[in-house]
């Protein structure tokens, strides 16, 4: 059953150096919060993996906490790169950053698997494309019934996953609404998962696009009124879409975004070599 | 941008042109898969002034979204808000885009090339690359699984590109016969739609060839807005300049993404 914890509890028992951590969300509920959380408590050497890390991917990549980034499209929506994720690997600041890069449908596909407990996911992907010739993880399986020869991509099994939802119930049942993604294949395929939300209610209401997790499925729990912004939660606030725009001029220089990681709480910390 | 005028009057860019030129292009489709970037607005504008009935889909798992303002990012609330269905991630690419049920695939790009191969992916070496762009996203597989594909750019030479340094998005391959031997699906790109005109496969090599230009725009510059020897159809047609109510339209439809 799920444990109703606070966000910086969550955060210190389920997220730890070198873990594969997966934050996702389709420009929709993402979990900013949480990322925020992740970097003031100062993490190292995780392997982050999400199909399209934007504005919080760019903060955390930034911020030196990630040796490796699992990815499909690497932008900030609407304004165009994500400068701290290209500083990264174009010149290796604040340290060098791995990359191993899908399509969505091939990352869409991992989950699906991890979240089946099968080794594999199996698509038609990636045909003609160059991706095979630098990501390890597309393959190719012969169907055996038809011998046609399909993609095959490993299963994605973040050791934690953290999604932001509209609500929980009394006993951590989870209901999000609206765009939801690869969230619940993210959530099924990890080993431990932190859903934040924004408010906990008695019963649930039937709302377009509703998914429900039971809260037997989940870990912790974290009630974080806002914990979406500047991105949306639909039914309770808008996207603060000047906040994305701001990023640009901040996230451009080494300089201006260390001056944002201290409006955060958090301080720029010298990456050992 | 410089353009033209239309009835005398009315002065458009050729920004105007290309959006103009690729919602006439969606005329007869009946259902366009909609990438990130410039085809959103072309695609919204298409619903609204020569299709209305035309499904839009977008890899946030909205399927028939119709947007009263132009949505600010593929995964905009508003996509949510008037989508006849909404659906996970692995749905929209497992169960709508996979088996072919998807006409169009309507993509951008930062380079083509002469065999309408895209990169969205690096600028120079791939460990070290000059510029790193956002990646995939959705595209390999619209290039792929849909039954044909239209691209809208930008044209200059470093946008039209002989050959390019990544393919992202399978087009054509190397010329004749590639999308076959992949066993590909689909007639791939029938129309790369730019603010100069409007270039398509030959039907012989499948090379990228100018058949039409849009008002005022010169053979000439459009060559040299091309990174290859661009070959020029034997009947080379001149786009209709945007009349008033496709500018109007256009216009308005602007006016509610700054509204936003």
């Amino acid at each position: 059953m799920a444990r109703f914890t606070d966000l910086a509890e969550a955060i210190a028992d389920l997220v730890h150096d070198e873990d594969t951590v997966a934050l996702e969300g389709f420009t929709h509920l993402i979990p900013f919060a949480a990322g925020h959380e992740i970097i003031r408590q100062g993490r190292r050497d995780l392997t982050l993996v999400r199909m399209t890390p934007d504005m919080i991917y760019d903060q955390l990549i930034g911020a030196g906490c990630a040796a490796k980034l699992v990815f499909s499209w690497g932008g900030n929506p609407g304004v165009g790169s994500l400068h701290r994720f290209r500083d990264a690997v174009e010149n290796g600041w604040p340290r060098p950053l791995e990359i191993e890069e899908h399509s969505h449908a091939g990352m869409a596909n991992r989950y699906l698997a991890g979240a089946s407990g099968l080794p594999f996911g199996v698509l038609r992907g990636y045909r003609g494309t160059d991706l095979p010739r630098h990501t390890a993880t597309i393959a190719t399986v012969t169907c055996p019934f038809t011998g046609e020869e399909l993609t095959a991509v490993p299963a994605l099994n973040p050791d934690v996953t953290v999604v932001h939802a509209q609500q929980a119930d009394r006993a951590g049942n989870v209901h999000m609404w609206g765009i939801t993604g690869v969230q619940k294949e993210a959530l099924l395929a990890a080993r431990r998962t932190l859903v934040t939300v924004e408010e906990v209610v008695d019963s649930f209401d039937a709302h377009p696009g509703d998914v429900v997790i039971p809260g037997w499925a989940l870990t912790c729990v974290a009630v974080v009124p806002g914990g979406s912004r500047p991105s949306y939660a639909h039914g309770y606030y808008e996207r603060d879409n000047a906040a994305y725009t701001e990023w640009d001029p901040i996230s451009r220089s080494r300089e201006s975004f260390a001056a944002w990681l201290g409006s955060i709480g958090a301080v720029a910390r010298p990456v050992p070599a | 941008m410089t353009g033209g005028t239309t009835g005398g009057t009315i002065n458009w860019t050729t920004d105007e042109m290309m959006t103009i030129a690729a919602a006439r292009g969606l005329a007869e489709t009946p259902t366009c898969f909609v990438g990130i970037g410039l085809p959103s607005t072309a695609a919204n504008l298409a619903r609204r002034l020569h299709n209305p009935e035309l499904v839009l889909i977008y890899e946030s798992g909205t399927l028939g979204a119709k947007p009263g303002r132009l949505p600010y990012s593929i995964g905009d609330g508003v996509l949510a808000e008037t989508a006849d269905a909404l659906c996970s991630s692995v749905e929209v690419f497992n169960y709508w885009l996979q088996p072919g049920r998807i006409a169009t695939g309507f993509l951008g790009a930062a380079q083509i090339d002469r065999y309408a191969n895209i990169n969205t992916t690096v600028i120079g070496d791939y460990e070290r690359p000059t510029v790193r762009l956002p990646g995939a996203g959705g595209a390999p597989e619209i290039a792929t699984s849909c039954r044909e594909v239209v691209v809208i750019v930008r044209q200059t030479p470093r946008t039209l590109v002989r050959t390019v340094g990544f393919v992202t998005s399978f087009g054509f391959g190397r010329g004749t016969g590639d999308r076959e031997a992949l066993g590909l699906p689909g007639a791939g790109p029938q129309a790369v739609i730019t603010d100069l005109g409007i270039l398509r496969p030959d039907p012989a090599t499948c090379e990228l060839t100018l058949t039409d230009v849009h008002p005022g725009v010169s053979v000439e510059t459009v060559r040299t807005a091309t990174g290859w020897d661009l070959a020029v159809a034997p009947e080379l047609r001149v786009s209709e300049p945007p009349t008033a109510q496709e500018l109007d339209v256009l216009r308005a439809l602007e006016a509610t993404r700054r509204a936003a």
